[in-house]
Parts: C-alpha cells; structure tokens; sequence
C-alpha cells in the first residue's frame, strides 16, 4: 500500500523535477541530450547544460527545428529530450513531432513545462489548456503528467528508459509533494491511492493533490472513495478504469481541456465498459486569463469543493 | 563506387529516371516532375559519393540522405533498387498496400531511407540532428538533404539553416533542387524566392549555383566541396528543369504529381531510351 506524505507538504514544481531528473539521466548516459529552444533557464535545464554541456543544444526561438533536429539525432541513437513550454511544444511543433517523431516511431522525448492553467499570470496565450490532447490522437505517442515532484522524477527516467515518442508535462507552479521520493511509477499504470466502493475519482498532475484532499474530506462523511492517479493518459490503463465500473460512478479531475484529456480518456474506456456515469472536472472548453492559479481553478470548478460535490451528486 | 566514369553515371542516371517514370506508370499515381529534376544529383549521390552499404543500410558509419522534398521518392526508390538495397520487382509495387515504396520516404518500411519525409520543410532539420550526432560521435560520415525551390517557403528551412551554421556543420551537404516550379504554378509567380543561393550564403553557407543537369559540374561540384572542413555547412544550388530528359513534362506544371498514361509512358521510354543511344 502506498504511504504517502501528510500535510502540511512541500510544494514543489514539477519542472524542478525535470531539471533535477535529466541533470542526473544526462550524467549517467552521454546519449541523453536537451534541446532547448532558448527558454532553458524557465524550463530547468541550466544544470544539465552545464553538467554535460556537449549533450546540451539550444536552437534558439525555432520550435518546429527544435523537433526535427531531435528526431535525426534519436536515429544515431541519441535520446534527446526537447524541452519548451507545453504550448509550443505541443502545438508549434506538433506537425513535425507528428510526421518526423511519431510517424517514424523515434526515440525523442517532448517534455514540457508550463503545462494547464500554471502559466496563470502569462495570461490565455501561455496556458496550455490542449496539449495532451493533441498528443493523445497521434500514434505511437505516450502522454504523461506526473502530480508531484517525486512522481514526475520517476516518470522521466521511465521515459528515457523506454523506446519511443513520450510527452511529458510539468508545472510552472509549485504544487504539494504528496508520494514519499522512493516510490515507483509505472508508465500506463494508475497509481491507486485509496480503495472505496461508493465513488471513484481518477485525476492526474496538478489536481490530483486536490482529489486527494476531497476524498479525504468524502471519507469524513462516511463515503468510501477509491482514487487513482492516472499519470499516463495515454497508453491508459483500461484495467484499474474497468475496475472503477464495478462502482458505477466516476469523477474526473484534470488541469486541462475536458475535451480529449483525462475525462475523455476514461470515458473512451467506460462507454465500451458500460453502465457507469463520468463526470468531467476540468477547463471548460474556455481560454484561460491572467489571473492567480487558484483563481483559474475556481473559475473552471476545479477545486477541493467541487470535486466532493460533483462526487455527491452522484452517490 | 568511385571508379565509376562520368559516362556511365550519364548513364546511370537515365535508368534512373526511365525506373521513376515506371513506377510512377505503375501506380498511375506519383510525382514525375521534380524525380526528373533531381535524377542526375541523386544518381551522383548514390553511384558515385555516397558511402553506403545495400548490404547493411543501417551501418552507423554511413552517408546520411535526407530526401527533405518527400513527394519525389520515385527517384530515391529508383536509386535504391538499382543500387540493391530493394529488389528490382519492388518497383512495380510503388504506392500499394504493405509496399517499402510508400507514397513518401518511410523509414520503417523501406531499407535505405534514413528517415521519413513527406511533409515539406522538415526533413532539413532533421539532416542537421544527423550531421550534429556525427559532429558530437567524432564520425566521418556526411549528411546529404535534398530541398525543393518551393519548398524553401517553408519557414522551417531558414531554423534549420541558420542551426547548421550555428553548430558550424561542415559534414552537411544541401542539394537544392531549383527546378522553378511548383504545384500551383512558377514558383515566382507563387512566391518568390529571391536568390536562393545569396540567402543560404548570408546564413553562413558555402553556397555555389551550378548546372544540376551537368554530371561534370556535380562531381566537380562535390568534389570542390566534400572535404572542406571549414565549419561551414555546403548548399549546391541546382539549375534544373521539372520533368527533364522527358520532352512533353519538362517545365510543365501539370506534370507535378500526375502519371502518363499508356501512349505517353511509352513515348517518355523512348526519349529517355534515346538518351541512352545517343
């Protein structure tokens, strides 16, 4: 069983994970290698550029190069991570990951920071609200977000682990260190926190913290709860969706489009599965603002709140 | 290959074109035009410089060839089959289900292609990764990228330009197929390029212009440039004609992406034939 940390957590972003992750990967293989697209300092990846800076390229503000040149460098068996904001590096580059990653099935890793609404003070233009999404129609892709700092650790050595196209999310924010730094991770595996029969909550990333806290407060009502963090959207695990049927009822949580992210990953799996009913919480298909993250949050229901009143609904 | 005779490559190059314009037969379906453009550097490349090996193409100390104007895989497939990384019959099979001889370059289903093009503008960037990994292994190999004229509208190709110079790729050697058309009409008239050569050159290119239909000119071209390790990255701009060595295609738009039919297939063998008389 999992033992996680209790409150009051660290907070941490989960690009710091990254930064701190590839540094360590870069160290131990001199395949691995970052290409930046100038915005390395945001996206953490100084450390790795001056512990291995032959490993280190930056092509400057030219996303869509960024792309291709990491997908001929992964045919010599390099592993480059192409590193930017989750908006760019899933939109701007999205064609040329497409036809010159995917499509050639390429060992080249996106990975992101700056994903959902954590940009929130860059305003609409730097929230990614769409990317997982973009990422999850394209063959042979992987599509991840790690909730905290110690799973996004584990989850980006997993990817330099395994062969092929992997995305990978993080936070610009700081968001709670909920998993103890030595539990493991399994790409395509949910990580189940809480096993209950009244009610399950699937979330991912950032809000998984707040899953877990409204699940803490269902439990307080006498609701048993079972809660997974599906860290990997894509490939996703049918099974531990398949066993949430057998409760019936399934909220959602994710901070990101309820349009083909999290929600409408499992709702994939449930309406061949039958007989449960999904609720979606996530961006309402709606541009996000500058405004603090919380308040971008409570503007989209995402919040402790909602997701214990979303569950009740349903019971 | 080097002892291979300019005659010969002539030669070559004239099977090459009557295999695309087979294939492209074949299929009833395909891009004649710009294979023809390109027959003579791409048989250049293949018979006489390139360093590969049809006996292991995925040998890690190879030539690299980036076929960056995907849609023109009729040459680089009649390339490959005569060269034998495929057999000869594959080229009655371009374009089908299951086929190594897909619509554009597949790097998954046919031995020989270093990676998948198709989509233009990106196979550039990805020839300057390859360039870089041999920069970074210490290898000798070279990267060879064949670009289109109107396919340098892409902005792409200037983030990949400008990334070669920066990474000072004297080991990439750009191929850039001027054939001044494209689907829509004469590339001047779409869009003009200006000068292709004088804006490679003010990236930081070594950029020469030269007759793209000359053999002479190409092999002395390559030969000018292929060891010069200057930190500069090479771009041979090409004069060439869409459709050459075919009569009724050359600098014919419509030629583009359209396959002749039985009159004019066999017309088109003829004149190639004659060529190879001549």
């Amino acid at each position: 069983m999992i033992v996680l940390n209790k409150a009051p957590y660290e907070q941490k972003a989960t690009r710091e994970a990254f930064g701190d992750e590839i540094e360590e990967l870069g160290k131990e293989n001199k395949d691995i290698m970052v290409v930046d697209a100038d915005i390395g300092g945001s996206c953490k990846t100084t450390k790795f550029m001056n512990a291995v800076p032959k490993q280190h390229v930056n092509v400057g503000i030219a996303e869509q190069n960024a792309a291709g040149m990491a997908a001929g460098l992964s045919t010599t068996g390099k592993i480059p991570f192409v590193s930017t904001y989750a908006v760019f590096g899933s939109l701007r580059m999205a064609e040329q990951v497409r036809q010159e990653v995917c499509y050639p099935n390429l060992n080249v890793k996106i990975a992101c920071s700056h994903g959902g609404l954590t940009p929130a003070n860059d305003g609409g233009s730097h929230q990614a609200i769409e990317d997982m999404g973009v990422y999850r129609t394209i063959p042979n892709m992987r599509v991840i977000m790690g909730a905290d700092y110690n799973a996004t650790r584990k989850l980006v050595r997993q990817a330099a682990e395994i062969y092929g196209p992997v995305y990978l999310r993080f936070t610009r924010d700081k968001v709670p260190v909920i998993y103890d730094e030595n539990e493991e991770f399994e790409i395509g595996k949910a990580k189940q926190l809480k096993e209950g029969n009244d009610v399950a909550i699937i979330a991912n990333g950032d809000t998984v913290c707040l899953a877990l806290e409204a699940a803490e407060i269902l439990e307080s009502k006498g609701v048993s709860v079972k809660l997974l963090d599906m860290h990997t959207i894509k490939p996703i695990d049918h099974e531990a969706i398949i066993e949430c049927t057998k409760i019936g009822k399934i909220v959602t949580v994710e901070d990101h489009n309820i349009l083909n992210g999290l929600g409408s990953a499992v709702s994939d799996v449930v309406a061949e599965e039958g007989n449960t009913r999904v609720r979606r919480i996530g961006v309402q298909d709606r541009f996000g603002e500058s405004a603090p993250y919380e308040k971008l949050l409570e503007i989209n229901g995402i919040t402790v709140e909602n997701i214990v009143n979303t569950a009740e609904e349903l019971l | 290959m080097s002892n291979i005779t300019v005659e010969e490559l002539k030669e070559k190059a004239i099977q090459l074109r009557q295999t695309a314009v087979t294939m492209v037969y074949h299929a009833q379906s395909g891009h004649p035009g710009g294979s023809l453009s390109a027959a003579d550097f791409v048989t250049a490349l293949y018979f006489r410089e390139m360093n590969v090996n049809p006996e292991d193409p995925e040998w890690a100390d190879r030539d690299r060839f980036v076929l960056s104007k995907g849609h023109v895989a009729p040459i680089q497939y009649a390339a490959l089959a005569h060269r034998g990384f495929v057999p000869m019959e594959t080229v009655k099979t371009l374009r089908e289900y299951k086929s190594p001889f897909q619509g554009h370059p597949d790097s998954k289903k046919c031995p020989g292609i270093d990676i998948s093009t198709g989509s233009l503008g990106q196979g550039l960037s990805c020839a300057v990764g390859m360039a870089l990994a041999g920069k970074l292994d210490k290898k000798d190999y070279r990267v060879f990228a064949v670009i289109g004229d109107g396919e340098a509208q892409e902005g792409q190709i200037w983030e990949a330009a400008q990334s070669a110079v920066k990474y000072k790729l004297d080991n990439l050697i750009v191929f850039l197929d001027d054939n001044g058309l494209q689907i829509d009409g004469p590339t001047d008239e779409i869009m003009p390029n200006l000068d292709l050569e004088k804006k490679f050159e003010a990236f930081g290119f070594t950029t020469k212009r030269i007759d793209g239909h000359s053999m002479e000119e190409i092999l002395e071209t390559l030969d000018e440039v292929k060891n010069v390790k200057d930190g500069k990255p090479k771009c041979i701009v090409c004069n060439t004609i869409k459709g050459k060595g075919v009569s009724f295609m050359e600098n014919v738009v419509g030629w583009h992406g359209k396959a002749p039919n039985e009159e004019e297939y066999e017309k088109a063998m003829e004149e190639l034939a004659r060529g190879l008389n001549a």
